[in-house]
């Protein structure tokens, strides 16, 4: 039992941050209909400026640094890139952002080389204690900060005038753009924000029990993908249990490993695609996304 | 007329070739045509059918692990010892099967979540490999047996061996595939799939079966993509779950997208210019002064080939012009 509720507790806090990073990939979905596959790249590239300069700054700084740097990386590909393009179809727009994620993981790939870069979080590798439920304080750290920003986030969608523009310009870009919403600042905001959500996830993710940053964490960060997939992609709610159930799902086959050994070493690596393909056969749109209209 | 003409030529000079460059461009030409067999598939699904998928690299893998193992003489491994040419086959329809396996899922989704969920094929295939171990030697890997016998025959004078031999096989792999494919889009089969990328309902309401067609087309694709796997096997020689990472999937797209989507011939050159790059930038990296050895630090071979890579994909996209091929205006599919 105890087993079961510090994998579960791991689980939802691995969830929250594929939440996080989930989110913000729903968001440009919604505001800009791009799927961006450079997501993961973003995140780690403002992980890495905190990574680098909190020897330097301090580590509130350096999160503030690199929480920076990742929003205005998604500035620069949202004016250079994304808005110059914004009339192409979605499969176009994805594989522009294949482009950027190839070239800025290459920069980074190239700067780490196999080292290990770590991000010096003030609270290590100290676990937390529930009870008996031990689970690392980094982990502990993240589930609360990224329910506050998620709740925050909610908030906002719902009560500001970026939210209301954005749920306005989701709905109908163009009746929108007449009522006056100006569609090019809410898409801007939304970049800005996915790109500051992705490198807090990122700095989480590269905290305990993962030694640091180094490329591989990009690769757990594309786990968010299915996430944002399984929940469907227009869907703020879908990012957020997409997100959970990802990574409970994965906490608890990796916990369960030896009695799950018949599906081979590492299972729980698999599990978040498993699941999306899983649901993907019975909601072709995901969980909470809209369906397409027309049968054929 | 010009394009007959070019044509032959080319078909002269690569017959030629073998006469006259070492082992070097060989083996280089026969990665050229192995990647080539692949991107056309691609293209086909990509291009011409309107599908985004990022799951070539593990169709690749299932025809490489099947060539091994039917063709392989390895004792400690699954290894059956058939003639290559028939292991060869054999791993193209296992591919095609492993297609067909997908497809309920492929063609349901659409464009993107069709892009996403191939992601996931890639990343349980790479676990799948890795636990079967008795077949594909698990993360170490397991040598490829040779597609042609080592005996050295002598043809005019010149001595073939392996590397010759392979350089012709390779390319009438490709020239097949590549007249297939041509064919394939041409015809009424590929009518159908341009119909599919542009419109659903209008392929629907014309009598085309999606779900079907879409199921078609993600089946030849894999099975082009089963070939390359068995050539990109016997190119590098040996073959670990490794070689067939999501990487490879990506690669494989920037060769159909700088190649101009859709086109065949675009995805062969697409192919050449990809798989030709990092080895040539590497091969003459001495004469480049901008370029760093592997370790340093510094922009390596392989680091400046994926920066293009990079760049001429965004360039591409962006501009719709400037491929190394002809780029139909609605290549990428309409917004539908």
């Amino acid at each position: 039992m105890i087993t079961f509720l510090s994998l579960l507790l791991t689980g939802l806090s691995t969830g929250a941050i594929y939440a996080l990073v989930a989110l913000g990939i729903v968001l440009l979905f919604k505001a800009a209909e791009v799927v961006n596959f450079a997501h993961g790249s973003l995140l780690l590239l403002g992980a890495y400026v905190t990574a680098r300069t909190w020897e330097a700054v301090g580590f509130p700084t350096a999160v503030a640094l690199g929480v920076l740097v990742g929003a205005l990386a998604a500035v620069i590909v949202e004016r250079l890139l994304a808005n110059p393009m914004r009339d192409a179809a979605p499969v176009a727009l994805a594989i522009m952002t294949i482009g950027v994620d190839i070239v800025i993981a290459t920069e980074l790939n190239r700067r780490m080389g196999p080292d290990i870069v770590v991000v010096g979080h003030p609270w290590g590798g100290t676990a937390a204690r529930l009870g008996d439920v031990a689970v690392p304080a980094n982990r502990l750290i993240a589930l609360l900060v990224a329910g506050a920003l998620i709740v925050a986030f909610l908030v906002a969608f719902k009560l500001t005038d970026w939210g209301v523009a954005m749920r306005a310009a989701a709905e109908d870009r163009e009746t929108a753009a007449l009522l006056g919403v100006r569609l090019s600042r809410v898409t801007t905001l939304s970049w800005i924000l996915a790109g500051a959500l992705a490198v807090v996830a990122g700095i989480f993710l590269a905290g305990s029990p993962t030694p640091g940053l180094s490329p591989a964490v990009g690769v757990i960060a594309l786990r968010a993908l299915p996430a944002a997939i399984l929940g469907g992609l227009d869907s703020t709610t879908g990012a957020l249990v997409g997100g959970l159930v990802v990574g409970v799902a994965e906490s608890l086959a990796a916990g369960y490993q030896d009695q799950l050994s018949f599906l081979g070493r590492g299972f729980g690596d698999v599990v978040p695609y498993v699941v999306m393909i899983a649901v993907l056969l019975v909601r072709p749109a995901g969980l909470f996304g809209t369906r397409e209209v027309g049968r054929v | 007329m010009y394009r007959r003409i070019l044509l032959g030529l080319g078909v002269v000079l690569l017959l030629v070739l073998p006469y006259y460059v070492g082992q070097f461009w060989l083996r280089l030409g026969f990665s050229v045509a192995a990647a080539g067999i692949g991107a056309i598939g691609l293209t086909i699904l990509t291009g011409t059918a309107g599908q985004l998928s990022l799951a070539h690299a593990f169709f690749l893998g299932v025809g490489a692990v099947t060539y091994c193992a039917l063709a392989g003489t390895d004792a400690d491994l699954v290894s059956l010892g058939w003639p290559p040419l028939v292991a060869a086959l054999a791993g193209v329809l296992l591919a095609g099967l492993a297609g067909l396996a997908f497809s309920p899922v492929a063609a349901r989704l659409r464009h993107i979540y069709l892009g996403i969920a191939s992601i996931g094929l890639v990343v349980i295939g790479q676990h799948v490999l890795n636990t079967a171990a008795p077949l594909t030697g698990g993360f170490n890997g397991r040598l490829t047996p040779g597609i042609v016998s080592d005996a050295k025959v002598s043809i005019g004078g010149v001595p073939f061996g392996a590397y010759e031999k392979q350089w012709y096989v390779g390319f009438a792999f490709l020239a097949l595939a590549a007249l297939l494919a041509r064919n394939l889009v041409r015809g009424r089969v590929g009518r159908a799939f341009v119909l599919l990328r542009d419109s659903e309902p209008a392929a629907s309401s014309v009598g085309i079966a999606v779900q079907r067609y879409k199921a078609l087309a993600f089946v030849v694709s894999s099975m082009y993509a089963g070939l390359a796997g068995v050539l990109y096997a016997v190119a590098i020689g040996s073959v670990a779950p490794s070689s067939f990472a999501l990487d490879v999937s990506v690669l494989y797209l920037v060769m159909v997208v700088i190649g101009g989507l859709g086109s065949v011939a675009g995805a062969v050159a697409g192919a050449a210019a990809v798989t030709a790059l990092p080895v040539l930038l590497q091969e003459y990296a001495g004469y480049l002064p901008f370029l760093a050895e592997p370790g340093s630090g510094g922009v390596t071979a392989s680091h400046a080939a994926r920066f293009v890579f990079g760049v001429a994909v965004i360039a591409v996209v962006l501009t719709r012009s400037g491929a190394l091929h002809r780029f139909r205006p609605s290549a990428l599919g309409s917004r539908s």
